[in-house]
């Protein structure tokens, strides 16, 4: 069952200028439902590109973008927010710095919602944000109340991912989520990651940089070089390739 | 005393100014150089209904409206014309200028023995300044209540978050333009509503009334900020209505010492700039003690 569909999708930047440049050209990729997909490549081969473009943050120069079954090409983020959630690289990216913990999160649970002149009810919810972030090793859960600012990168980056999950997304985007912090809360991250794409049967693409993540998290890896896919793969075959055998995909 | 208890009134009216101004400055996270434009023209529609024949309390309404457009104009010259907002803003509050000019029909306009809010009904039997007081009393309680309520509705809570992190805003699927043309409208409509009253108070309109209005209401906010350090966000609008009634009991206090009225402009810039330095100020000041500290010590 297809969930996410990229059709013949192609971005030009600075076209009719001597700058114009294709970052993406005719990719055609498409996610089955459940699919946690690791997306590798070059700086510069287009990842972010295509992050973009699935999120509605820069719209394609062609092609088309399904999101069960619904056409979304035209669709701007703030509409797709409804659909689709996200992680940044950036820490900061994600939170709100002047918020509390519990504010962030209540921002997130009306996701793509209609914002209303309806009181915002924060003491309804604490419960259920205390529940959701009393099993992580971080303390969360004992700063509920402080402000975003205070929290350190590891925290915030656990706080954006729980934002992203607590409403169950139809697909899950993460840029490079753990690529800014240190490698044990990096570590912590990425098994929460893994833990509640499985739970909820999410259907993900995570950029990364590191191949053994890449190989070890998922169940399908894509490398893009040059806006172009060069491998995706699935499967027992996926299980038999080494980071070497990925490595070959990155040499020109 | 009498000066005295002009100067809380005053401060209390000022406060409805900085109390919008707060919405762009501080939670929008912007400098709006409408402001300066959006004053003399809440006091140029009000004047101007009321000297003919309008209610005060509509001609008051109507001040409140002007500002929202001009709020608006700012807002959509910004988000959906892609102007930078510091030049969105100068625009505004110079196109607005001449609007004025045509409401006023001259450069200044009295409002000689019309009714106005602070001498109708039961306020014009109260001693001197205390109509002043009491109105102004009366409608920043009333402003802070609602801001209150409005800062803690789902829509507040995206308004304030588009301030603080646009990106993350717009990823979780709130539309962070309307959220700035509304802060804008709101912002300014207070600012307008503070033109309207304030010149009620004073008895007159006049086009270049706005010259300096972006710096009292920064200082009252400020001079809040610093007095009160940290507080919720309700108490923090609380704290910009005292710092503007300290900021003109300040005034009041430098204008005692001999300074000219003309002086005022200058004063009010040192007063702001200082304010704005302390944090700097304490910072080092608590370093010292810090060191002071770590060497006493055993």
């Amino acid at each position: 069952m297809s969930k996410l569909e990229l059709k013949h999708i192609t971005t030009t930047v600075n076209a009719g200028t001597s700058e114009e440049k294709q970052i993406l050209k005719d990719i055609n990729l498409t996610l089955n439902d459940g699919d946690f997909v690791t997306l590798l490549g070059t700086n510069g081969a287009g990842k972010s590109t295509l992050l973009n473009v699935i999120n509605g943050s820069l719209f394609p120069t062609n092609g088309e973008i399904l999101l069960d079954g619904k056409n979304l090409t035209n669709l701007s983020e703030v509409k797709r927010a409804k659909y689709i959630s996200q992680v940044f690289q950036d820490p900061k990216m994600g939170t709100a710095p002047r918020m509390t913990v519990a504010e962030n999160f209540l921002l997130a649970t009306k996701r793509g919602q209609r914002r209303g002149l309806k009181l915002r009810g924060l003491d309804k919810h604490l419960e259920m944000f205390s529940r959701e972030t009393s099993q992580l090793p971080n303390g969360l859960n004992q700063r509920l109340n402080t402000f975003v600012g205070a929290l350190s990168g590891g925290q915030r980056q656990t706080l954006s991912f729980l934002m992203a999950t607590i409403n169950r997304p139809n697909l899950l985007l993460l840029d490079e989520h753990t690529a800014a912090l240190d490698p044990n809360t990096s570590r912590e991250l990425l098994e929460l990651t893994d833990k509640v794409v499985r739970e909820q049967k999410l259907t993900c693409v995570m950029i990364t940089h590191q191949l053994k993540d890449a190989l070890k998290y998922g169940n399908r890896t894509v490398i893009l070089k040059d806006g172009q896919v060069v491998l995706d793969v699935s499967g027992d075959k996926r299980k038999k390739m080494s980071e070497d055998d990925i490595l070959q995909f990155f040499a020109n | 005393m009498n000066l005295i208890t002009s100067t809380i009134g005053q401060g209390l009216l000022w406060g409805i100014l900085a109390l919008g101004l707060y919405l762009s400055f501080r939670i929008l996270n912007f400098p709006d150089m409408t402001v300066e434009g959006t004053f003399p023209f809440g006091a140029a529609v009000c004047v101007s209904a009321i000297v003919h024949g309008v209610n005060p309390w509509l001609a008051t309404l109507l001040s409140f409206g002007a500002g929202m457009i001009t709020g608006a104009v700012t807002g959509l010259l910004y988000t959906k014309g892609k102007i930078p907002v510091l030049l969105a803003g100068i625009l505004t509050m110079t196109g607005v200028y001449s609007v004025n000019l045509r409401i006023l029909g001259k450069a200044n306009v009295g409002l000689l023995n019309n009714k106005t809010l602070l001498n109708m009904g039961l306020l014009q039997n109260l001693p001197t300044n205390f109509p002043t007081i009491f109105l102004g009393l009366a409608f920043a309680i009333c402003i802070v209540f609602l801001l209150a309520l409005f800062l803690n509705t789902d829509l507040g809570q995206a308004f304030i978050a588009t301030g603080d992190n646009e990106n993350m805003s717009r990823s979780l699927g709130i539309n962070t333009d309307n959220m700035k043309i509304l802060g804008l409208m709101v912002s300014n409509g207070l600012i307008g509503l503070a033109g309207g009253l304030l010149a009620q108070n004073g008895g007159y309109a006049d086009v270049n009334m706005g010259i300096g209005t972006m710096v009292i209401g920064l200082a009252a906010i400020i001079i809040g900020e610093v007095v009160y350090g940290n507080l919720s966000l309700t108490a923090r609008l609380v704290a910009v209505v005292v710092g503007s009634i300290l900021y003109r009991l300040v005034l009041l206090l430098v204008l005692q010492l001999g300074f000219s009225t003309n002086d005022f402009k200058l004063i009010s810039s040192i007063i702001l700039a200082i304010c704005m330095m302390l944090p700097l100020f304490q910072e080092k000041f608590h370093i010292r003690k810090l060191i002071k500290k770590g060497v006493e010590r055993p």
